[in-house]
């Protein structure tokens, strides 16, 4: 059994539901990618899986445990977690914000160690921001910054870790630059990711286990040669496409179905 | 957190010496004026009898409670920032305060004795915070909900004081409105004492066990959340905590404008760090409550504390907003 699990949830705010009879499975050592229109439950799957939504019904197994009987701390250097939108406060610097993420492994009487001082410096070094370390966040990019976040979630140490669509708001180069970084933890530190992502493409090529998710349920889950096909994307987003390999990877690749041209035209 | 800050160490250091100066300045001050050497040999016990009975007895227990005053409003203005994500989320814009002054006022204007008065305006301060969690914090108290509540509690409470002043009698009224605008004449050990005591508690309690809570809660609940914070446990510890410490000042001098609001401000502003700057805070809220005593009394005419507090408060609100709206920032 994997280390990571939700089985028979019912999620919901309040009294909306957004996801019932919700089932999943990450599997160890994977890099694995939940895609799904918007509002399909992606982002609330990952919540309950990072243990910020409690599952009306159902339960979320870590370590076999249901996650809501263990410890906070217990689940915080276990589990990971880089939300959506977090806010830097004001004036603080880089190496300070990527020390935060070793507060689960500190005390009131275990305070800062040396041990500690490395593995923040490690996960500078693993995520590229070392040279940024006294820099205040406020003055870096939207790329850099959401490095200096994934390093301070690099820093909890922690062997399983969630991303909740961390390439928004990126552009295309710092999109792929993030996506690498993911790919390098995931293959060289051994750790199991779990992202949301809105790119198709991008989660074909590197995701070693896609969830497909429609209106709160698994249409498909698997490897992403056998997820993604035309026939899926049709039936998830309602997007007429073409799966072609990519040239690059050999992984699948959307084309989207050209605009259908009116009939007018097309006789002239 | 990693380390402590020198700058922090060393914006506190200067505060304090500078209150420390104010404070010897003030004791110096009265009727029967005494120079500043001859205040700190009394301090030291090396003083004549008279200078002892007029420092020791008079004095001193003003001095101490403007100390204490500042530096608990500082500190519950400072966890309120910190909590609401807002610079202007502090207790007195939030209701807090205004919960403690208009129970306080209930009593003045019923008669009521001073013993009865602080623990009204204690019950009256830790009640509107509860209420304004309970109405307005259903999701966290960094939201508008939270912020907008509080500030319609506030503005309900000053219609309940109005009416309140509308009903009681003139003599009353006359002391009520001493106690609204907040003083530290007259104020003695009996003052100063249990609102050390709370100080002891729960500064403590707010650096130690909610500071470093705090500190996570800055970046977002969720993050905090992620990285194993018990959200909801620190969020009400601090909220209470700072609520009976803010409740704890104005039953010892009335609601002392502003210094709850700014203190933090300054403090943030010249430690340039993150996080609630709990204990620099302080010392600049001691530095601003020491002050604006002492510029009360160099006025030429008596006026209380409160009055100088909103009047330096409001100036530096107008150059807050201004600078923020420079920087684009609201």
């Amino acid at each position: 059994m994997s280390r990571l699990s939700g089985t028979g949830m019912t999620l919901a705010y309040d009294k909306r539901v957004i996801a019932e009879e919700l089932s999943v499975d990450i599997p160890d050592g994977s890099f694995t990618v939940i895609i799904g229109p918007n509002a399909c439950g992606k982002s609330t799957l990952l919540r309950a899986l990072a243990r910020l939504l409690k599952p009306a019904v159902g339960t979320v197994l870590l370590d076999g445990s249901d996650v809501h009987t263990l410890p906070t701390r217990t689940v915080a250097r276990t589990l990971g977690l880089l939300p959506q939108s977090s806010t830097a406060p004001d004036g603080i610097t880089v190496a300070e914000l990527v020390a935060r993420g070793r507060y689960p492994h500190q005390s009131l009487l275990r305070r800062w160690s040396t041990e500690d001082e490395t593995v923040v410096t490690e996960s500078m070094a693993a995520t590229g921001v070392g040279d940024l370390a006294d820099r205040s966040v406020d003055e870096l990019s939207g790329g850099q910054r959401q490095r200096v976040w994934i390093a301070m979630a690099l820093a909890q140490q922690t062997p399983l870790l969630l991303l909740d669509e961390p390439t928004t708001y990126l552009d295309i180069a710092h999109q792929i630059e993030v996506l690498d970084l993911c790919a390098d933890l995931h293959e060289k530190q051994g750790r199991t990711l779990v992202a949301v992502l809105h790119d198709l493409n991008h989660a074909a090529r590197y995701a070693t286990h896609l969830i497909a998710m429609r209106g709160g349920r698994v249409a498909r889950a698997g490897a992403p040669a056998d997820v993604l096909t035309a026939a899926l994307v049709e039936e998830v987003f309602g997007l007429p496409c073409r799966v072609i390999d990519d040239p690059e990877t050999g992984t699948p690749l959307v084309v989207p179905a050209a605009r259908k041209k009116s009939s007018a035209h097309a006789e002239v | 957190m990693a380390t402590v800050r020198p700058r922090a160490v060393l914006v506190g250091a200067v505060a304090l010496a500078g209150m420390a100066v104010l404070a010897v300045l003030t004791l110096g001050t009265g009727d029967f004026p005494i120079a500043p050497g001859d205040v700190v040999r009394t301090l030291a016990g090396q003083g004549t009898a008279a200078h002892a009975f007029i420092i020791n007895e008079l004095r001193l227990p003003r001095v101490v409670t403007a100390v204490l005053v500042g530096m608990a409003l500082a500190a519950s203005g400072a966890t309120f920032q910190s909590l609401t994500r807002n610079p202007l989320g502090s207790p007195d814009v939030l209701g807090i305060v205004n919960g403690a002054s208009t129970a306080g006022l209930a009593v003045v204007v019923l008669g009521g004795t001073s013993a009865q008065l602080s623990l009204a305006a204690v019950a009256g301060g830790v009640a509107a915070a509860l209420l304004i969690q309970l109405v307005g914090g259903r999701r966290g108290l960094h939201g508008y909900r939270f912020i907008l509540v509080g500030v319609g509690m506030a503005a309900i409470l000053n219609g309940i004081s109005g009416w309140l002043l509308t009903k009681g009698v003139q003599m009353e009224n006359a002391r009520a409105m001493l106690w609204l605008t907040g003083s530290f004449d007259g104020r003695g050990w009996e003052e100063a004492l249990p609102l050390l005591g709370v100080l002891v508690v729960a500064v403590p309690f707010l650096a130690l066990a909610c500071g470093p809570g705090l500190r996570m809660l800055e970046m977002g609940d969720d993050i905090a959340a992620g990285l194993g914070v018990p959200v909801r446990r620190v969020r009400t510890g601090a909220l209470l905590a700072a609520a009976l410490v803010v409740a704890c000042a104005a039953a010892a001098a009335g609601p002392v404008n502003f210094v709850a609001l700014i203190a933090p401000n300054i403090a943030r502003r010249l430690t340039r760090a993150p996080g609630p700057n709990l204990l620099p805070s302080m010392a600049v809220g001691a530095l601003l409550t020491v002050g604006a005593d002492w510029l009360a009394m160099h006025s030429g005419y008596p006026l209380p504390v409160g009055v100088v507090t909103g009047a330096l408060g409001g100036a530096y609100l107008v150059w807050l907003l201004v600078s923020q709206r420079k920087a684009g920032r609201i």
